[in-house]
């Protein structure tokens, strides 16, 4: 809040800031969310049990 | 609506009156447990001691298994779900989403913690916290802990309810604050990890009552490391939120860059949860291109996470001591920080012993070619005492000193003793951190009773420093015990019988930084960076980091002598 780029300075307060596509990722916790439990799910969880159910059972 | 308001006299923000009683709820619950699962640890260094020796066997695995259970679980992520709550609606100056839901949350952790430690004391259920299926517990057990699992996950999404309505009634403006922003973080982390426990424990569950005919085993360390790994990484993103905090309260210092510290969150919520890895890395049938991926390419990038906070956490400290006039030199505004402030000083101590005894002790572990020097070795439990003992209990214990006069407001009792606690606590952790750790790398193994194999069928000896090593741990972990009660002492102590603050006492009496109460729940960064004193310390610490790395490849080398 106190740092923020000051809008006068940026051209008048009317000047819609745009926001960086960073920024509106690190502001959508919904986004985020989704994210942080796709990632570990697909390269731990699903690519581990693939591995253990491609074991050969023994007879 | 707004009767349900209080203005906090220390900090200036509003503080919504349900939110604040399900913080205390659940911080009081967190110390509980912290009491009962200390204790059994205590028990458990007692008889890992040869020369003491307490327990027979049956009760030492008995207590292994509480100790683990109520310390890693329970104790934690009741405190978490307390700072869960303390970042979304206090820092967002908003009400709690639902509270009732949230009470009952509260209900089924608490229900389910009882549960699992009825369970384990009957004897039945001494499996390790980690119940390694095809050991069988109790029914109860599983049952005690899928419902503080369930529980743990309603909780969460109370948190994210809240996020929502501060965003829709926009008590904040712009980002949340960057604290805010690291309790998402771990709540994300904690979806991950409650939905991974619950999966694996509702069918091992079913098994133990004999509806379900097996579980395979693999499968169940692969998904249950999803939670037990991933559980660590809640507390890893609440510790560094914490750290955050107590900055802001206690010096008022500001993010060095937002972007940067956000983006080592960022980081965390893409990579941490795939170290998971590291408990599997000589698990049979898994290929090496998933261990190597998980627990290299992208642990490293979660372990760039950690460094960025570990340098922005002292250089926000720096920057803003240096504002507040302590300029001298190169360490002035070290020398000159409120040490006897036992918020700050369990928060600095939890900074440096977290990055020097578990963040550099985890690389280690998690190489796959240096892992297999101590796997399954008394380093593991080493590390993991650096982290989450000597790292986040310790930051939690630091931040109960400012949640006790700022929201149960009353005033510590024992202020003397409080003082010293952080110190006390943080030697005693340190000392068994290293001393278990010492133990490893002379092979002596986790989990086991008797070190001496007395009545076992093939003689073997560990070297004489391996019982000595032992001893140590044993005498530190008298001394982390009595930090640990003199916690619980002056937390209780304090809440019970401590003087109430009102606004006078609180204005005769602050224990925020003034203009903390802003800093902390607003975002934006510091103005002018100067940070000679972080950089010699981040110095300090890369140079131990790659000396002890390269020590361990050397150390590698021998094991398996070529020539
Ligand atoms: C007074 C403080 C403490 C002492 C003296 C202590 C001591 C010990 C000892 C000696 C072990 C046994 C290692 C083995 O034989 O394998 C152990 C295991 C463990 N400790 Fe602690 N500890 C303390 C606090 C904590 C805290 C605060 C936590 C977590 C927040 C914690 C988490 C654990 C876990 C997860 C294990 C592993 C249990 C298992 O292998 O199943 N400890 N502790
Ligand atoms: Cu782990």
């Amino acid at each position: 809040m106190t740092d923020s780029i000051q809008p006068d300075e940026q051209g008048g307060a009317e000047a819609e800031e745009r926001i960086p596509a960073m920024q509106s990722l690190l502001d959508n916790p919904f986004l985020l969310l989704f994210i942080g439990v796709a990632v570990p799910t697909v390269l731990y969880t699903v690519w581990g049990v693939m591995e253990v159910a491609h074991i050969p059972i023994a007879n | 609506m707004s009767n349900m308001f209080r203005t906090c006299p220390d900090t200036g923000l509003k503080v919504h009156g349900p939110a604040e009683a399900l913080i205390k709820a659940n911080a009081v619950a967190a110390v509980v447990f912290l009491l009962i699962g200390g204790l059994f640890g205590l028990l458990v260094a007692l008889t890992r001691w040869q020369a003491i020796h307490l327990l027979p066997a049956d009760l030492f695995y008995l207590a292994l298994t509480a100790h683990g259970a109520d310390v890693l679980v329970f104790w934690m992520i009741f405190f978490e779900i307390a700072l869960l709550y303390f970042a979304s609606a206090v820092l967002l100056n908003c009400r709690l989403a639902t509270p009732r839901i949230a009470w009952v949350a509260f209900a089924l952790m608490l229900g389910g913690a009882v549960m699992a430690n009825v369970a384990v004391l009957q004897g039945e259920s001494s499996v390790m916290f980690t119940s390694y299926v095809p050991m069988k517990a109790a029914p109860h057990f599983y049952l005690g802990l899928i419902l503080f699992a369930v529980g743990a996950l309603v909780a969460t999404a109370v948190f994210f309810g809240t996020l929502v309505i501060a965003k829709q009634e926009k008590t904040y403006t712009g980002s949340v604050p960057l604290v805010t922003f690291g309790a998402v973080t771990a709540a994300i982390i904690a979806v991950y990890t409650i939905a991974s426990g619950a999966i694996i424990l509702i069918p091992t569950f079913l098994w133990s009552l004999g509806l379900v005919g097996e579980i395979d085993t693999l499968t169940y360390r692969i998904v249950w490391w999803g939670f037990g790994h991933s559980s660590q990484q809640i507390n890893v993103a609440a510790m560094v939120s914490v750290w955050y905090a107590i900055g802001a309260l206690t010096v008022g210092s500001k993010p060095i860059s937002e972007k940067v510290s956000r983006a080592a969150f960022l980081l965390y919520i893409c990579f941490l949860l795939l170290a998971s890895a590291h408990h599997l890395l000589v698990d049979p049938g898994i290929s090496s291109e998933w261990k190597v991926f998980n627990t290299s390419y992208a642990l490293f990038l979660a372990v760039l996470g950690s460094m960025i906070h570990g340098m922005s956490v002292p250089g926000a400290i720096e920057v803003a001591q240096r504002k507040n006039g302590f300029t001298q030199g190169l360490f002035g505004w070290l020398r000159k920080a409120p040490w006897g402030n036992p918020a700050f000083a369990g928060m600095f101590l939890s900074v440096i012993l977290f990055g020097f005894l578990g963040g550099i002790t985890g690389v280690i572990m998690g190489t796959e070619q240096l892992n297999i020097i101590i796997h399954n070795t008394l380093y593991v439990p080493g590390h993991f005492h650096g982290t989450v003992v000597a790292g986040s209990t310790l930051a939690f214990m630091a931040i109960t000193y400012l949640i006790v006069p700022l929201i149960f407001r009353r005033e510590l009792i024992f202020k003397r003793l409080a003082q010293w606690q952080p110190y006390l606590f943080g030697l005693g952790a340190m000392g068994i951190s290293v001393f278990m750790m010492a133990a490893g790398t002379l092979g002596v193994s986790r989990r086991h009773w008797d070190m001496a194999f007395s009545d076992a069928p093939f003689a073997f000896d560990y070297p004489p420093a391996a019982f000595m090593m032992m001893g140590l741990n044993g005498i530190f972990a008298i001394i982390a015990s009595i930090g640990g009660v003199a916690f619980i002492v002056i937390v209780v102590g304090s809440i019970l019988f401590g003087k109430k603050r009102d606004e006078e006492t609180a204005r005769a009496n602050p224990v925020v930084f003034q203009g903390g109460g802003a800093t902390v729940s607003s975002h934006g960064a510091a103005d002018e960076v100067k940070i000679p004193g972080t950089t010699i310390l981040v110095a300090v610490f890369f140079l131990s980091f790659v000396l002890y790395y390269f020590v361990n490849w050397k150390y590698l080398s021998e094991v398996w002598p070529l020539s």
